[in-house]
């Protein structure tokens, strides 16, 4: 009973209506489509009532058990759509429960976006008050806080400008630096470390570690999976809605990218611009002969209206940790057609064994017309048959080498 | 690490609302302040206009109702006697049409951060409380203008204006809650508030409403609050139909009690919905 947050049979429903639409949407856009449908609806005509056959429960939540002791620091995991800002949500009352509860102890302060409360025509120093107040600071704390915000967020020039004149940067650093300077027992973050450039995003995971070490509990939000395997030592990952995997960050991970149900061999695109549509991407399993470095091949189905130039498709490869180990593309004409089929063969990446996302990016011309990350989950194994020395040197490495390099490695004996 | 526990579950116990309030009460003053800090920022003459807008309004009414209608003024220079009005109803009216929308213009609040929503209406009314006391000072130079010397009445108008805020908020409250569910509301709140002005004893005294009226008439809560403030502020011969007066300030009382309670039964789904 003396848990940070105990959680105990936790359901959160949306009603939403399915309609008909494009054919060309898929299922998160269905049910995008529906959730927004469903509040226009309410919103606009209360006197029209919603075609019951339309309407359909949906289990954004279902049957969630957790505890979570104080000091832990823990990761939420899952696909867009899997409930973890629900789950954010639940926990920072923004949104009630459908069923189940909650018992928290402590004080939290949640941060599901960055820069909430601000008014663009206040100053930085006015909306430091302002939005310390809204994430639940006290005056004096602010007060004494106030110098390590702005020093934090790097803008002692800019203290009395508008944040309407903020560089987008100087922005976020401001509301992070607020954030981070909170004193809660309990720190709720939905992906807001990804923001800044580089520098600054290094400055936030240090406040972060110091946070974690001051013994605060920390339930952070992130599709970045080394960010996750950084800073938490406890995950849990969802799969719609409900509790899939739980327990130490490295294996969570490692279960998020093999987990069947979500690597599918083939995965819908369903995307369409005026010229070209996507249909899906495979990965030919099949195709994969045993061993290290052998080619990797996908194929990528799209339809054509007419004959489209200059199409190029960059694949990236990434890792657990949410590295981007290899890059590759292309440039193609593509003919006209309905079942036109792009294999695609990657040599040479050097890649070892484990668990890998392939991200797409297709542009015609200038214009990008699909950009995604894990659009594809696989795993490559079978090493043993061409070096079976390595095995004990990636058992101990797993998730941290990135990729083999050829070399040359000669050896000149002395002869005395 | 505090021993508070907090238990979230479906349904929130009524009785934490108040605890929870004066929890809030810094995020309240400071949102208040926000509003009235940001509200004339990039206005060519900024607080200003809280000293024209009633002025302005005063004349045209002096102009119409006194000058062109003639009606009778019951022995008071006409600009105070609708002054004396001005001041409730602009109050009122700036407190329903700010706070029916403060939920929806603060929707990324709302749905992001969790504080008890009540708190944005009612700030809204802080905004108004702030023209208000302009508006007052103005009319204390009205009436050192025409030499009108206030009595012992004078001494109720903040139970007077807390009887308007009473009202106003219930309205607010009601409004803003519906507004996050029906956005008709946004088109419905100008209306009332343009029908209201002139609905309401605002640009004549209601002693001009034949007596088997005046009952009725008092069923717009507003009627009862102008009256008072009249009655308050004329002093001397000024009466206050009594009746109507108690009809007013229960259907007011009744318009807060509705609205604080439709507000926190629907503030739990405002984020869903929003």
């Amino acid at each position: 009973m003396n848990s940070a947050i105990q959680i105990e049979g936790l359901g959160k429903k949306y009603l939403i209506s399915h309609q008909q639409q494009d054919r060309y949407l898929s299922l998160r856009d269905e049910i995008m489509r529906g959730l927004h449908r469903a509040v226009d609806k309410l919103v606009h005509r209360k006197e029209e009532q919603l075609p019951s056959s339309g309407i359909e429960e949906f289990w954004a939540l279902k049957d969630i058990d957790l505890a979570i002791e104080p000091g832990e620091r823990i990761g939420i995991i899952g696909r867009n759509g899997a409930g973890k800002s629900t789950l954010l949500k639940v926990l920072s009352r923004i949104t009630e429960p459908t069923e189940g509860q909650v018992r928290i102890r402590g004080r939290v302060a949640s941060l599901l976006e960055v820069g909430t409360g601000f008014h663009p025509e206040l100053t930085g120093r006015e909306n430091i008050f302002l939005n310390g107040a809204i994430l639940g600071m006290k005056r004096e704390e602010i007060r004494r806080r106030f110098d390590e915000i702005v020093e934090l967020a790097e803008i002692e020039k800019f203290l009395d400008t508008p944040v309407k004149r903020f560089s987008s940067g100087m922005y976020v650093r401001l509301a992070f630096a607020i954030a981070a300077n909170l004193d809660s027992d309990i720190l709720i973050l939905d992906e807001v470390l990804a923001v800044g450039d580089q520098q600054f995003q290094s400055k936030c995971q240090g406040k972060m570690d110091e946070v974690g070490k001051q013994g605060r509990t920390i339930i952070f939000v992130s599709h970045n999976m080394g960010l996750i395997q950084k800073m938490t030592n406890r995950a849990i990952l969802l799969v719609n809605g409900a509790l899939a995997e739980t327990g130490n960050t490295t294996d969570v991970v490692a279960a998020y990218f093999s987990d069947r149900k979500l690597s599918s061999q083939s995965t819908d695109l369903k995307t369409r611009s005026d010229r070209l549509f996507l249909n899906n991407i495979t990965f030919c399993h099949e195709k994969l002969a045993a061993g290290f470095n052998r080619p990797l091949h996908f194929s990528l189905g799209i339809s054509c209206n007419t004959v489209v130039d200059q199409v190029t498709f960059v694949l990236g490869i990434w890792n657990t940790v949410g590295a981007r180990l290899v890059t590759t593309r292309c440039t193609l004409t593509l003919p006209q057609g309905e079942a036109n089929v792009l294999d695609i063969a990657l040599k040479n990446h050097h890649l070892p064994p484990g668990n890998y996302s392939l991200s797409v990016d297709i542009s015609i011309a200038t214009e990008t017309i699909f950009s995604n990350d894990h659009v594809l989950f696989f795993e490559l194994s079978d090493l043993e048959v061409t070096e079976r020395y390595l095995i004990p040197f990636l058992k101990n490495h797993r998730d941290k080498i990135g990729t083999f390099v050829p070399a040359d490695f000669n050896i000149s004996a002395a002869i005395r | 690490m505090s021993d508070r526990e907090l238990l979230i579950r479906r349904g929130k116990p009524i009785q934490g609302v108040i605890r929870e309030l004066w929890e809030f009460r810094e995020l309240f003053l400071l949102l208040a302040w926000r509003d009235v800090l940001v509200r004339y920022k990039q206005t060519i003459l900024g607080i200003s206009w809280s000293v024209l807008r009633p002025v302005l309004t005063m004349a045209i009414f002096v102009v119409i109702f006194g000058k062109i209608a003639k009606l009778p003024d019951g022995g008071v220079p006409y600009p105070i006697l609708v002054f004396a009005a001005m001041l409730p109803w602009q109050f009122f009216s700036n407190t329903v049409s700010e706070s029916s929308n403060a939920l929806i213009s603060n929707a990324a609040m709302v749905s992001k951060i969790y504080f008890p929503r009540i708190i944005l209406p009612t700030t809204s009314m802080v905004v108004s409380l702030v023209d208000f006391l302009i508006a007052f000072v103005l009319l204390l130079m009205l009436m050192a203008w025409y030499g009108f010397y206030p009595t012992w009445k004078f001494a109720l108008l903040p139970l007077l204006l807390i009887l308007a805020a009473v009202t106003s908020m219930g309205i607010g409250f009601l409004i803003s809650a519906l507004n996050v569910k029906y956005r008709d509301f946004r088109h419905i709140v100008p209306f009332i508030v343009q029908l209201g002005l002139y609905v309401s004893p605002v640009g004549f005294s209601s002693a001009v409403i034949p007596d088997q009226w005046r009952l009725l008439y008092s069923i717009n809560p507003m009627v009862g609050v102008i009256d008072g403030f009249r009655w308050a502020i004329l002093g001397g011969d000024t009466t206050i139909y009594w009746p109507g007066f108690a009809l007013s300030i229960g259907l007011g009382l009744a318009l807060f009690l509705i609205g604080v309670r439709y507000f926190i039964n629907t503030e739990r789904s405002f984020a869903d919905v929003i």
